[in-house]
């Protein structure tokens, strides 16, 4: 039986995720922001890079841009509640917030749940509104290819949010936030197949398609655009061509796989960096 | 009467700074204990570490017998803390940042409701429970975060600089109100302040400077161990007529901020003989029992607003 510190966890849990939905909801910003700027991007973007883009074999007829943007914007909507959430733990320790949290009789696990469930169930409801946009392109999936994908998109947000919070706790400054968002979360997601595929490895390729191939297939993200792409066809495959001598794109289990692993690893450090911060100085 | 809080051989060092060495003292249940002491001399340091924020470096700390390294999940209900920088969320309602307080607590349901309906309408503010904190006065906000540090009932209420950013209206109204607490319910009471006439109103002061405790009494011994009363002499050229003072009459002076001031008995004796003696170089006399700010100056050596932000 669990000691009664851990039942108050849970319930301190429940609290600090319920605070995460009302800050949320009540900052009509962070919504725009977080849904707005992917949404524009995939209408700007995926029409006007319509003509120049090619994915299938010169003979066939591929994914539109828009149609092959889509699973990224997506993934982007992610990242980007992500990062509004998990900013706000150092507007939360400026602020004053977190010093009531971090001595209260909880254990520290229940901080870091609290916070990414929070983060990661608003990223997978505005996620899951954007899905419903597929429609739009005549994509068609089954109720479990659905269900999967919100599996799979939640997963995704716990990492993200996890990561972002390895990132926010020891900041001091949400300027700092930024420049690491910019320098490191914006290419991560650039180059996770998001944008453009990554290339294949083949005989004849220079150096750095050679090193684009490695970077995009150490990212993890790769594996979350990959994951929801080939979800999104998984009624009809066929119409998912893209042509495999020139670009590489991971297959189902692979995504699921390292979805999960990077998942596991993000939220276990995020626990593990909540619980050193108190043997930091805190400096007002 | 048992021990609320017992601090011994306290240290803590920021990186090379040592921001407190060697802190002992108790405090017993249901006193009204105040630190005293300039802004950088330790005291919100030691506010940390009695609130558990930050871990203990050397020496240890017991909150009603139980050891905060040992049993920090327990200690912990027992605090109820009071930080100087509000730790309310202002996107929240006062309601929903009670009731996130409380879940923290493990408080819930019907039990948590009615605990704050008590603490709100105990500090008068329950009118305003649906209203967003960023809606709320200063003072007002530091009732609400006065309700929430009482929301689970502690035993042990530690506040740092409670009174800061207040009108003196708004300051009284808290007095009022800590001192009632203490009497209707017995909670021990502990905070830090840098003003003096709120230190008069506690059972004991501990005046901490430069990380240390300088002095530790009622505020009336402490006083009282200053001696005499305290002159206060306005004047031109104070080092040199302080220096001709202590010529003239063998008695020990100290200028202080442009002032000079002797700690003599019968004050009012000593007044006409000095005016008598440096006609015309004195501008004003001032003479009084000792203030806590003169047992400050003679525990130091310096004044405490001067040493304000000087380390």
């Amino acid at each position: 039986m669990p000691a009664p510190e851990q039942f108050a966890s849970l319930g301190a849990m429940r609290a600090l995720t319920y605070r995460e939905f009302l800050r949320f909801f009540r900052q009509r910003n962070r919504v725009i922001g977080a849904v707005g700027q992917p949404l524009l991007f995939w209408l700007l973007f995926g029409t006007g890079l319509q003509r120049s883009f090619q994915v299938a074999p010169a003979n066939l007829n591929g994914p539109t841009f828009l149609e092959y943007y889509f699973p990224g914007t997506l993934i982007l909507i992610l990242l980007f509640t992500a990062i509004f959430a998990t900013i706000s733990i150092i507007e939360d320790r400026r602020e004053g917030f977190l010093q009531s949290v971090l001595v209260a009789p909880i254990t520290y696990w229940a901080i870091v749940l609290g916070k990414v469930s929070g983060g990661a169930s608003i990223a997978v409801l505005q996620g899951l509104i954007f899905l419903l946009l597929a429609l739009t392109l005549n994509i068609s999936f089954s109720l479990s290819s659905f269900l999967a994908i919100a599996l799979f998109l939640a997963l995704t947000a716990v990492s993200l949010t996890s990561l972002g919070f390895v990132l926010a706790w020891r900041m001091e400054s949400t300027q700092g936030f930024h420049a690491l968002m910019n320098l490191f979360l914006m290419p991560m997601w650039l180059l996770s197949g998001a944008f453009f595929p990554p290339p294949a490895l083949g005989p004849s390729m220079h150096w750095s398609q050679w090193l684009m191939h490695c970077l995009m297939r150490l990212n993890p993200l790769t594996y979350s655009v990959a994951g929801v792409r080939r979800m999104l066809y998984a009624t009809e495959p066929g119409r998912l061509i893209i042509d495999e001598n020139a670009f590489w794109t991971p297959s189902l289990t692979a995504s699921w796989t390292v979805t999960l692993l990077f998942t596991a690893l993000t939220l276990i450090a995020a626990c593990m960096i909540a619980r050193t911060r108190t043997r930091e100085d805190v400096v007002t | 009467m048992s021990v609320a809080l017992r601090v011994a051989g306290l240290s803590h060092k920021y990186g090379a700074r040592q921001a407190l060495s060697d802190v002992s003292f108790a405090v017993d249940e249901s006193e009204v204990f105040v630190f005293l002491g300039p802004n950088g001399g330790g005291k919100t340091t030691l506010f940390r570490a009695i609130s558990t924020l930050i871990p203990i470096q050397v020496g240890a700390i017991e909150v009603f017998g139980r050891a905060v390294e040992h049993d920090l999940i327990k200690v912990r209900p027992l605090l109820g803390i009071a930080f100087q920088s509000p730790s309310l969320d202002k996107k929240l309602t006062v309601s929903e940042n009670l009731r996130c307080h409380g879940a923290l607590y493990g408080m819930r349901g019907a039990a948590l409701r009615k605990r704050e309906s008590e603490v709100l309408s105990q500090l008068g503010v329950s009118d305003r429970a649906s209203d967003l904190v960023e809606t709320l006065s200063g003072g007002l906000r530091r009732r609400v975060e006065l309700a929430k540090s009482l929301l689970h009932t502690p035993r042990l209420l530690i506040l740092d600089e409670p009174s800061t950013g207040l009108d003196p209206g708004a300051r009284r109204d808290l007095w009022g109100y800590l001192q009632r607490l203490r009497h209707e319910s017995g909670i021990t009471i502990v905070l830090t302040t840098h003003f003096l006439d709120e230190a008069d109103s506690a059972d004991r002061i501990a005046i901490l400077h430069s990380g240390k405790i300088v002095a530790l009494d009622t505020p009336e011994s402490l006083r009282a161990s200053v001696g005499g009363d305290s002159i206060t002499l306005h004047t031109d050229a104070p080092l040199e007529l302080s220096r001709e003072i202590s010529d003239q009459f063998g008695v020990d002076t100290s200028v202080v901020d442009g002032e000079i001031r002797l700690e003599l008995a019968q004050g009012h004796h000593w007044i006409a003989k000095l005016i008598d003696t440096f006609p015309g170089r004195i501008r004003s006399v001032r003479v009084g029992k000792p203030t806590l700010e003169d047992v400050f100056t003679q525990r130091t050596g310096r004044p405490i607003w001067r040493s304000e932000g000087s380390n």
